[in-house]
Parts: structure tokens; sequence; C-alpha cells
């Protein structure tokens, strides 16, 4: 194998019909990304393909969170493309704008917006964002709601809620905007353990309903269980991916090793 | 081996964005937009100026200095007349300014510290008295103390022909109260320098003490040294002059007193006014720094064995300082700043100067600009001497 | 395990110097020796001054006689108060059209106490400002409805005040918050338009403002051009206030986590949008107990306008004493003006305090 690296694709994804692997949902091409002088992403090269799941781990500092919100122009990357679903992310604000209505966030912290109701939150998007009637976006808020086994709590406000409880709002939040991909920035680093399943339950089900997701985890059983490929990132580097069979059992670099045993 | 692969680097695409589009360039016109406007505004004002001024016959420019300022200044540290320059006549008043804000930080500082320390105190009667006088004092508005005052020291004291004397030296009447001084004499310079070499000497003293302290574990008492030799040292002096007590008295001659250090109504009422006011801010600065400290703090340092005295020395004070501190500061301008409505109750500060002159001249424009100008100084160098203090006394965090 | 075998405690009574009366004054006033020397000494204190000031206060004093009878007492003539009471609250306003500034006071104070119940802050109180606002403006200036017009430089009296801190209040904090926005600006020429702005004005005492304004603002405008007294002093506490507006709003928008911003982008939400529906509604909600301290601020400062003869109650007051008839009953006159002064900020000190307490435990 060698050490630069190139898309090792050794298992064709899941549920994941032959026209729709041509075209790339999120391509990354030679991306650079620093911070003042320190070099915090270097080449990247990532295409994720419609429907795929994508679990991202590494050491903290690797910048594989840096890596997800340059996706969705939280962060600006300085050399290199990045295109979302055809529209390629650049100081263009209606690029930006187009790309951040189609790629849904979800934080480690949720950030969902406490002065608003949890109905509230999920319909601002829509109304503002995409110009939908009152009504009709509380119809699809109420139903994502639901989908995520918290619509009761319709009326209430965040700060009410549980930890896991916000953050499956969170993901809600982000489905009500229809989005082609959904981007997972460490979702349950920030929740106690008991919380943490009903949240992974969630996502698990969105996988295997076909949406295309990448997912920044410690957690190895969901990336064993749903993930396509598994990507390992050190240093700004992606180190090695692969499908999380030959990942897990059989790593092939050094530093892949060294990491899995330490979180294994 | 990581290897960065740099040798064919793909740039954003190049594809025309329009201006208003890209983040970059559309900052760079708002910006345009933005000082265009300020300066449109800007010119359409000074052009009106100009026509205006040059219509009333205004003079501009600041060649009025050297004209004679043909007003009398009630009170002066430096000597004025009449037929000086306005040059001079605004320099008494920033005199006048500095003198009031100096006095007045120094006596704000002692007791609001003392108001806001009484607020904490464990005595009933105390606490409920400072915690009266802090929110009288906070909610009155300060003008109207600065009037209050002012009448109590015209209206209710007698004219100098029936003036107070509760001691041989001071007089006390609605033109001012009036205390006999020490007669000049050399010993006096000489022993304010004795003073000044102990102040000196005994900072010296205390840093030597604290070195000693480190190597040998023997505490010095600096402090105490320090406090006896101000004492005894000066009067060495006086003593060795011949131990001079003639006294500058007043003396009632014609209508007014003649001698002695006179405190004008309007100098009191101002001082009084003031700190009065701006203590009641500082008291409850000063108690909101002492209740800052985490209460396990002096638990701990009791705990250890430290005595009172010492917990509020080593413990407590270094850090309630750094609370307090920057709010203090900016108490402090503020009194600066609250010190220009002297000129509704006739103190000669740097804005009544100032707005003589502007009545005479009829040039605003420049008198307005020297008072903001004196101001925005007095602003710029405590915001200055915070940033100074706040970095130096940073805590250092993880 | 069983009752019987724990023996019952003893139910003592604590000494009886440590409990009710007795025990409150040893805690409290004497407890140490220093304690009691300082309750001593402050008790001393208060017979000295208390007994004098009440003589002159309350016992020789007259409380509604004529000027002469006042001449005759030791004690304090408070009937200067009644006297010239329609003076020194309404000024110069004509006479029969009184009604019309106390009615616009009454209607401000009702919203002012109604406005205190944090349920009610919704944006229809927004809209019940705005319109209570215009309804004090009309009343103060008439010309509809059958009411006469009078000029602003009729007005006076504690209307003026009122209308000069409410106003000035209302219009500097969309000026103030458009500061603070400006100053956190990544934008360099605005952001340095904004903090010189701030840092001058913050640096400068309100009496130069308000020199600059009266003096000043003639100059600025063109050939017959006059803007009147009262705009030209409002203008000045606009332009004041908003400086020290702008710096509690950057405070609140800085205490706001980042995640909040990043979400609001995250959404696709233009910089307006999340600005106005998520960064200040929950921004502003921090800033408002500083904001009520401003509005303190405010109101103290309107006694100023005197220095450039503005009639607002201070200057009423000083009118009413340059009267030979009244002249030196200043204490008298002073003394009732800081207690309507007083009962008004403390009023509004004590709720911004409550206020902190419940929106800080609220959370």
């Amino acid at each position: 194998m060698s050490t630069t690296s190139e898309i090792v694709m050794n298992d064709s994804p899941k549920n994941i019909s032959p026209e729709a692997a041509v075209k790339p949902i999120i391509e990354i091409n030679g991306m650079h990304k620093w911070y003042g002088d320190f070099h915090v992403l270097s080449d990247i090269n990532l295409h994720v393909q419609p429907q795929e799941r994508i679990v991202i781990c590494g050491p903290s500092g690797s910048g594989k969170s840096t890596l997800i919100r340059c996706i969705n122009r939280l962060e600006e990357h300085q050399r290199g493309q990045i295109i979302v679903n055809g529209t390629e992310l650049s100081n263009d604000i209606k690029n930006i704008e187009k790309v951040r209505a189609e790629v849904g966030m979800v934080f480690q912290h949720f950030n969902l917006f406490p002065h608003l109701s949890i109905i509230d939150n999920l319909t601002l998007g829509p109304i503002w964002v995409r110009k939908t009637p009152k009504k009709e976006a509380e119809e699809t808020a109420m139903m994502y709601l639901e989908k995520v086994q918290i619509a009761e709590q319709a009326k209430k406000f965040p700060g009410q809620l549980s930890g896991g409880q916000q953050q499956r709002v969170a993901i809600a939040r982000s489905l009500c905007m229809n989005p082609e991909v959904m981007l997972f920035d460490e979702p349950t680093s920030a929740l106690d353990p008991e919380m943490i399943k009903e949240v992974l339950d969630v996502m698990i089900e969105l996988a295997e309903e076909g949406m295309t997701m990448l997912v920044v985890t410690h957690e190895m059983g969901f990336a064993k269980s749903v993930a396509d490929r598994v990507m390992f990132m050190d240093d700004g580097e992606i180190v090695e991916q692969n499908s999380p069979d030959v990942f897990f059992d059989n790593p092939q670099h050094e530093r892949t090793k060294l990491f899995l045993s330490q979180i294994l | 081996m990581k290897p960065k692969d740099n040798s064919t680097p793909i740039k954003p695409a190049e594809a025309a964005v329009p201006f208003w589009r890209d983040a970059g360039k559309r900052a760079i016109f708002i910006q345009i937009i933005a000082l265009f406007m300020v300066g449109g505004v800007s010119y359409y004002l000074f052009s009106n100026t100009q026509a205006n001024l040059a219509r009333q016959s205004i003079a501009t420019g600041f060649g009025f200095f050297g004209k004679e300022a043909s007003f009398e200044i009630g009170e002066s540290l430096i000597r004025y007349s009449a037929s000086d320059s306005y040059a001079r006549a605004l320099l008494v008043g920033v005199l006048n300014t500095l003198q009031v804000a100096f006095i007045g930080i120094i006596l704000t500082t002692i007791l609001g510290s003392i108001v806001g320390v009484a607020r904490l105190s464990t005595n009933w009667l105390l606490s409920k008295v400072a915690g009266a006088f802090i929110e009288v004092m906070q909610n009155i508005p300060v003008l109207l103390q600065l009037f209050f005052w002012y009448a109590i020291f015209y209206e209710s004291f007698p004219p100098p022909r029936q003036a107070l004397t509760p001691v041989n030296g001071i007089v006390l009447c609605n033109r001012g109260f009036i205390f006999a001084i020490p007669e000049a004499h050399s010993a006096y310079p000489a022993m304010g320098l004795m003073f000044l070499a102990v102040l000196i000497g005994g900072w010296f003293m205390n840093r030597w003490g604290h070195r000693r302290q480190e190597l040998t574990g023997q505490a010095f008492p600096a402090g105490r040294i320090t406090i006896a030799m101000i004492i005894i040292l000066p009067l060495l002096i006086w003593a060795l002059y011949g131990a001079p007590t003639a006294m500058n008295m007043p003396e009632l001659r014609g209508f007014n007193f003649q001698g002695g250090l006179t405190l004008s109504p309007e100098f009191m009422a101002l001082l009084l006014g003031l700190v009065l006011y701006t203590s009641a801010f500082v008291a409850e600065i000063v108690r909101a720094g002492i209740q800052s400290i985490n209460r396990g703090q002096i638990e701990a340092a009791k705990a250890i064995g430290l005595r009172s005295g010492q917990v509020l020395q080593l413990v407590i004070f270094p850090q309630a300082l750094r609370v307090i501190i920057p709010p203090l500061t900016s108490q402090m301008l503020n009194l600066t700043k609250n010190s220009s409505l002297a000129v509704a109750i006739g103190y000669a500060d740097f804005v009544a100067v100032a707005n003589t002159t502007i009545n005479q001249t009829g040039q605003a424009i420049e008198g307005v600009a020297m008072i903001m100008v004196v101001y925005l100084v007095f602003s710029l160098s405590t915001s200055l001497f915070m940033n100074w203090y706040n970095k130096h006394m940073a805590l250092v965090e993880r | 395990m069983t009752e019987s075998t724990v023996a019952k405690r003893e139910r003592l009574k604590p000494p009886i110097t440590n409990v009710g009366v007795i025990g409150w004054l040893k805690t409290n006033l004497f407890s140490s020796w220093y304690n009691s020397l300082l309750t001593v000494l402050m008790l001393g204190m208060l017979a000295l001054f208390l007994p004098p000031l009440v003589q002159w206060a309350f016992i020789d004093s007259l409380w509604n006689s004529s000027a002469e009878a006042c001449r005759n007492i030791d004690g304090a003539c408070w009937s200067v108060i009644p006297h010239n009471f329609r003076f020194i609250i309404l000024g110069f306003f004509p006479e029969g059209q009184g009604w019309r500034p106390v009615l616009a006071m009454a209607l401000l104070l009702g919203l002012v106490v109604y406005s205190k119940d944090r349920s009610r802050w919704k944006k229809s109180l927004a809209w019940l400002w705005m319109i209570n606002l215009i309804v004090m403006g009309t009343l103060m200036y008439g010309g509809v409805f059958g009411m006469p017009v009078v000029e602003t430089s009729q007005w006076s009296g504690l209307p003026l005040t009122l209308v000069l801190s409410f106003f000035g209040m209302v219009a500097a904090y969309p000026l103030g918050i458009f500061l603070a926005l400006g100053r956190r600006s990544k934008m360099p020429a605005i952001k340095t338009l904004c903090v010189v702005y701030i840092e001058m004005i913050r640096g400068v005492p309100l009496i130069s403002l308000l020199f600059m304004s009266s003096i000043m603002f003639p100059l600025f405008l063109p050939e017959g051009v006059t803007i009147d007294k009262v705009l030209r002093a409002l203008i000045a506490i606009i332009l004041f206030t908003a400086a020290y507006i702008a710096e509690v709003v950057r405070g609140g928008l800085q205490a706001m986590p980042r995640g909040q911003y990043e979400a609001a982008d995250s959404l696709g939400l233009t910089y307006g949008h999340a600005m106005r529906l998520v960064i200040l509604p929950q921004a502003l909600k921090i800033v408002i107990p500083p904001s009520v301290g401003i509005l303190l601020s405010v109101f103290k400062d309107t006694s100023l306008v005197v220095i450039i003869a503005l009639y607002d109650v201070l200057k009423t007051t000083m009118v009413t004493l340059s009267n030979p008839e009244w002249a030196g009953y200043s204490k008298e006159s002073y003394i009732f003006l800081a207690l309507l002064y007083f009962a008004f900020c403390y009023a509004m000190s004590s709720y911004s305090r409550r206020l902190e307490k419940e929106l800080h435990t609220g959370h």
C-alpha cells in the first residue's frame, strides 16, 4: 500500500445503485488549510458517493472536525477544491448559502436556540431560508419530531430537555432543511453514557434510509455496524481509509494501529 | 514518512463572481460606501459651518490664544490677572480641574473603601448606615448634590464679619473656610524633602526586608519603621531649623479675610459633592471585589494558621485589587468628567474658563474642541494605564 | 434497631443569650469589644445629629404657610413647595393646558409599571411603547383634536425631564446596537469608525456634547434652517447614550456562545436573519439589567440641561428660588427634588437588581 493519501475502496457502499456511483456528492481535491502558519489540513482528497456513510476518527488535533466544517464553509480552505452536489465552495456568497442549505450539520454541543421553542427551532430554517409557509414548515417539523421520537416536546424549550433529547432535536432541525448530506461533529461526545444509545439509534435509522453521512466520532461500534468507510486522520492528513472489516481487523499503518490500540 | 504532495495545487474556480456576491469583495464594497457616506456628511457639515462662520464674521483658528483675556478668575494655583492671555487663563482652568480631580480621587478612594468595607461589616448598624449612604448618594443626580452643598456653604454660614471661629486659626464663613497655615520658612521645604526621602528609603528598605525574609525567614517590620521615620525625621528637621511656629493667620480686613489658606465655597461644594457621589459607587465596587473572593480561600488561609491581618494582606487584598482596580479607574475618570459641572456653581475649572472664552471670542468650535481634547487626553491616559495594569496583573491561566 | 434501644435525646433549650432579641443584639451589634465600641460610637453620632435634624425638618417647620410666616421661624420652610408646585413640576406650560403633560406622564409611568412584569415581554409590548411615546409627544405638542399647539420652548419641568430621558433612551438603543455590531465587524473601516466614535464619546463629559449641540449645531446647518433647543439637547443625549449602550450590547454579543453563531450559519441564514432571529434576541435579554442602569444614568443626566438653559425640573426649582419672595429656601427645595429623584431612581435600581437575580437563576 502506498503511503500517500489515496482513495482505497475495498468494498462498494451498502445500498447503493450502480448509476449513482458515478458522480460523487462531495468532491474534495488537493485541499489544504492553514491557521496562520499552522498547516492544519494537508492534501485532502476525498470523494463521497451519494448514500455513502463515512466515519472519521483520529486523535484530537488531527483536523477531523476542521475537515467537515470546511464542507459547509464554517471554515475556509486556502488551497484546493471542495465541490458539494455540483456547487463549488468559493468566495461566492450565493454558492455558500446554496451549499449550507443542502448540507445539514449536527454539533457536539447541540447548539439549539434557547430562546425558541423546539418546534420554532425546527421551522426557523425552512421559513427563512427556503421560504416555506409556516403551516407547511410546522407539519414537516412535527413529522421529523415524531421520527426522532420526541414529538411530545414540541412546545417545550431546549433548556427543559435532557442532552440526548436536545441532540435528537438538533438532528431533526437539520433534517427539516431536506439536506443531501448530513455532517456530524462528535454528536455523542457531550452526552452522558446512558443517552448515547438513543442518539446513535436515530443516526443508524437515518443511515438505513439512505442518507449520505460524514460522522466524526469515537463510537467504534457505530462505525463497525453502519459505516461504508472508516477514515483515520492524523496530523492533518488522511492516513488510511477502508471498509470497516479491513480497517479494524487489518489496519495498514503504524499510526492507525497505535490509535486503535488506544481506544479499543 | 509523510511526503506532502504540493506539486499540483488546484485553486478555487476562477469563474467571474460578481463583486456583490463575493464575500471578500462585498466587504470592501460596503466599507467604501460607509466611508463615502461619512465623508459626504462631514463635508456637508463642514461647508455649512464655513459659510455660517464667514457670514457671522467669526474668526477661526487659535489666534485668540495670545489675546488679552480680560476676565478675572476666582481662584488659581498660578499667578493670573485679567490682563493675561487667554492661553494662560485656560492653563489656570486646566490646573484647577487637575487640582479638584487629584484631591477628589484620593478622598473618594479613602471614603469609598471605608464605606465599602463598612457595608460588609457584621455590625448591623454600621452595615445599614453604609447601605443607606450608598443608596442615597447614588440615586440623586450629582448636579443636584453640587447645588445642595453650594447652598449649604453659601447660605448657612454667616458673612465674614460674623464668621465662626471654632478654633483660633480656623474661620468659617460664607466666603469660604480659611485656615491658618505655617508662615513660609525654609524649614518646610526641607521637611518636605525629608518626607520624600523617607518614602523612597522606606520602599528600598521594604524590598531589602523581603529579600532578607526569603533568605532567613525573619520578617522585617519595614512598614512600621517607615511610619515611625516619617513622623520623627521631619520633626527633627523642624527642630534643627529652630522650630518655627509663626503662623499665617487669617485676619479680617474690610469685608473679607486676608492671609491663611482659603477654601472657597465653590471649591468645597464641588469637592464634597463629587467625593460623596463617586464614593458611593466606589463603595459598591470595593464591596463586590471583597465578596468576589471565595470564602474557601479565607478558610484555607486561616486553617494554615495565618492571622486575620495576614489573611487580609496576603490572600484577600491581592485578589480583591485585581477585581477592583479596573472599575475603580473608570469611576476615577467619571469623577474627572463630572468635575466639568463646576461651571454650574461658579468654580473656575477648564470648562468654565473655556465657556467664558467662547462667549467672549465667539469661537464656539475651537472652544468645544479644546474641551473635548483635554478630556480625551485624560481618558486615553487612564485607558492606557488600565490596559497596562490588566496585562501586568492578569492571572496566568492554563 | 427498635425505638426503645435508642435513648431519646434530651431536648435542651439554647442559652437565653443566644436567641430572641438579646441574641440578635449580641450577634449583630455587640459581638466583640470592637463591634460594641463601633455601635456605641454610631449611636452617639446619631444622637448628636438626628435630634437637631428632626427639630429643623419637622418640629419647627412650616408646611403650607405664606412666605412671610416662614421668615420668622428657625425650622424648615416646606411651604416653598406647595406654593410653587405647579411651576416646579410643569414649568412654563400654559395655564389650563396642564392636564396634557400630567396625562402624558401618567401614561408613561403606567406603562413603565406595566412593563416590569417579565411575562409581558413580547413584541406587543414594543409596539405599546411606540404608541405610548407617540401619544406622549402629541399630548405635549398639541395641534390636533382641538389642543392648542405648545412649542417645545415651553416644555419644562418634570415632563421635559421624562421626555428627554425616555425618548433619548429609546432612540439611542437602535443606534447603540448598530455601533456594537459595527465594532465587532471584521471589516476594518467599519470597525474603526465605530471604535473611534464610541471611545471619543465615552471619553468626554456629557456637558461638552450639550455645549456642542447647543452652540455648534446651528453652525452646521445651512442658513435659515434652525432646530429647536429641546431637539438639540435630545440629539446630544442620544449620541452620548448610544456609545454606552453600544459597549453594554457588545458585552452581550461576546457572551453568546460561538455555537449559536455557527448553528445559525450552518442552517444557511444570512447575516441579517441570523442577527435578528437568533443572536440579538438572546444577547439583548442578557443586557437588560445594565441597560436599566443606563436609563437610570440618562434620567439623572438630564439635570445637566440646566447648563444650556433648558427648563427641566431642576431649573424650574432654581427659578423658583430666584424669586425674592422664596429666596433662601434652597435646602428645602433641593431636598424635595432629591426625594423626587430618589424615589424614581431607587425604584429603577432595585428593579434592575431584582431582574438580574431572576435572569441569572432563570437560565
